[in-house]
């Protein structure tokens, strides 16, 4: 049964911005599209308040926004590291940000792996964490897609098979042509809709929902009452709305962990060297918490759903329920029509913004540090940008095959390992920016290392709730840790997070082997960054003119 | 100060306080439903008083440290002096 109030005010604002990413190409228009600088990174020419929506646009994905909550609605207070995550954030990111984005600014580099190429000398190194950001970026895309369409069954547009996709498919058409066209102004424009939507349907739902359900002691005495129910197929609580003993450890390294992996991500590093200047970044970094408390407020929603006694959509593929429908459901059975719809647009645009800023940052990420390296290396700056919208189209197109073709699950399952490998390029791009005292071959050891141990602790992992014996999810009891066959906790059932113990393990390899390499004098490589690059700010005489054409 | 120039490192008292949003990473101070604000236990509402504690922190350092990328900076001689590189290449010109 299709809901048409819903389907209307969804269709009314996704024309809107369907609009917006056509005109975008008219926006703040500077020089040739025909350039990356332009295409890519938006003429690197945004001010404060841009920035501001486009990184928050681009950092809160639709899947954050659905997947969050869901934690919170299955596992109970673990599901709230997303408000530690984002606090600690920004006063991490602060400083190594400035010197990522005047350094990029001084030498045009579009990519972090660009910096990395400037920095070591080494295309090696270079390629390395181009591929690792392109793998951890595609499932990431593919999970857009999947709130998507998780937004547009629940409106009625249920079909089986291929037409159950149809509208899913044409939402990304759509898409593809104006990212294609626009590049990064069309997600930057539409971030505001998409941003200003979100506010309003989080802060009505925090607001009326409790008023609506009986006041916050009512939803947590329901939260707590549910989840201390044993679960009929473990015989264990599901969780707790406090934190117990043996998660304690897994809450703090899994929030500082996110933290560290967040502006690793391509995509997050696009929207801050579209950014105009250093004062521009610090300011957002000041104004960015605004989400975080909009985050926290919204994971609360979990408990919300379990008061209002919401019931999660059972995922066709899997047949098992999909907590990922909680919030949706929620909206849907809560909500009048129509601002149900405005609920479901906000989802459903929160998808199209991050997913069209992804598949950039992969496009930049493949045509500067894989096609002009390796395939073509005389690319001029009009072939670049050639490469990249079509790489951006490639980009979608493999993302819709993932949803089409895979198992969301499988999604699901990357986009955790996601953040485990997107942290093995820390210590080749963040510490860089600091020291070039880590070897580039010390840094290609340790990422191979901290990469393996990574994905066989991950393997480790059973789910008894889910039924699987392997990549179950990213808290790893120290029981399990493992040096070759030596348990050095077995017994403990303390957990931790995977990709805390995998960078650890990363930065050990590195400093060891540098100092091995240095001992023997093994040459460091050439570094074309000089130390004032990493203050220069808008204005200097240092910086590269924006869509600058190399001389000869 | 040669070795300066060229790392390229700067340091600022300041930057310290962007350690302090940290500590809230310590749960064991938080974990606990008492007291309960408007039906919310200590865990949830006290999280999100350190939402402004961050803001403060990086406030502070923003206000503290503005203007520390070059070209600003290039308009004191003391800097110049600090910084080799933007000295000689300005003199290059």
């Amino acid at each position: 049964m299709i809901r048409w109030t819903e389907l209307v005010v969804f269709l009314i604002l996704f024309l809107l911005v369907t609009v917006l990413g056509f005109v975008a190409v008219r926006w703040q228009r500077g020089g040739d599209l025909n350039h990356l600088d332009e295409w890519g990174l938006g003429g690197r020419k945004f001010g404060a308040w841009v920035t501001w929506f486009l990184v928050g646009g681009d950092l809160y994905t639709a899947y954050t926004f659905v997947a969050v909550p869901a934690l919170m609605f299955g596992a109970g207070a673990l599901g709230f590291f997303a408000l530690p995550y984002t606090v600690v954030l920004y006063p991490i990111v602060f400083l190594p940000v400035l010197r990522l984005w005047s350094v990029s600014r001084v030498h045009g580099y579009v990519t972090p792996a660009d910096f990395v190429r400037g920095r070591y000398g080494s295309s090696l190194l270079a390629f390395i964490v181009a591929i690792t950001g392109i793998v951890a970026t595609m499932p990431y895309i593919a999970l857009q897609l999947v709130g998507l369409e998780a937004v547009l069954r629940t409106m009625g547009l249920n079909g089986s098979g291929i037409a159950g996709h149809l509208p899913l498919l044409v939402a990304f058409v759509i898409l593809a042509l104006y990212t294609y066209q626009s590049g990064l102004r069309a997600p930057a424009l539409i971030a505001f809709v998409k941003d200003i939507l979100i506010y309003l349907v989080i802060l009505v739902a925090v607001i009326y929902l409790p008023a609506k359900l009986g006041g916050w002691s009512v939803i947590f005495g329901a939260a707590s009452d549910k989840l201390a129910q044993p679960s009929p197929t473990t015989g264990k609580p599901a969780g707790s709305i406090l934190l117990t003993g043996t998660n304690q450890l897994q809450y703090i390294t899994l929030a500082l962990g996110s933290a560290l992996a967040l502006f690793l991500y391509p995509h997050s590093l696009t929207g801050v060297l579209a950014s105009r200047g250093r004062d521009v970044l610090k300011r957002n970094m000041m104004a960015l918490p605004a989400y975080s408390l909009l985050l926290g407020l919204l994971a609360l929603l979990g408990y919300v759903a379990i008061a209002a006694g919401a019931k999660p959509i059972t995922n066709a593929a899997t047949g098992r329920p999909d907590t990922n429908t909680i919030i949706p459901v929620l909206f849907g059975d809560q909500f009048s029509g129509w601002f149900a719809g405005i609920a479901f647009a906000a989802v459903g645009i929160g998808a199209l913004v991050p997913a069209a800023i992804m598949s950039i940052a992969a496009a930049n990420l493949w045509t500067r540090n894989i096609y002009k390296e390796y395939l073509h290396r005389a690319a001029s700056p009009q072939q670049e940008a050639r490469q990249a919208r079509l790489a951006s189209l490639v980009v979608k197109a493999g993302a819709v095959a993932f949803v089409l073709f895979v198992d969301p699950q499988f999604s699901i399952d990357l986009q955790l390992i996601g953040g485990v490998i997107i942290l093995q390029t820390l210590p080749a791009v963040a510490v860089a920016l600091y020291t070039r005292w880590l070897h580039r071959w010390a840094l290609v050891a340790g990422w191979v290392v901290g990469m393996a141990y990574g994905m066989y602790l991950l393997y480790l992992i059973p789910n008894p709730a889910a039924n699987r014996a392997h990549f179950g999810g990213s808290a790893l009891a120290f029981d399990k840790l493992t040096v070759f066959g030596w348990h050095p906790f077995a017994g403990s059932q303390v957990q931790i997070y995977v990709g805390f113990v995998a960078l650890v393990v990363n930065l050990v390899i590195a400093v060891v082997v540098s100092a091995v390499l240095h001992a023997l004098k093994v040459t460091p490589g050439p570094d074309v960054t000089a130390g004032a690059d990493y203050h220069a700010d808008e204005g200097s005489e240092r910086v590269k003119p924006v869509a600058d054409v190399p001389v000869g | 100060m040669a070795d300066r120039a060229r790392t390229g490192l700067r340091w600022s008292w300041w930057n310290l306080l962007l350690l302090v949003p940290l500590l809230m990473l310590v749960t064991p101070w938080f974990n606990s439903a008492d007291p309960v604000v408007w039906g919310m236990p200590f865990f949830y509402w006290s999280q999100f008083l350190w939402v402004p504690v961050g803001v403060i922190c990086v406030a502070i350092v923003y206000i503290k440290t503005k203007g520390d990328g070059v070209p600003t900076p290039d308009a004191d001689p003391r800097v110049d002096d600090l910084d080799e590189g933007a000295a000689s290449r300005r003199a290059g010109r």
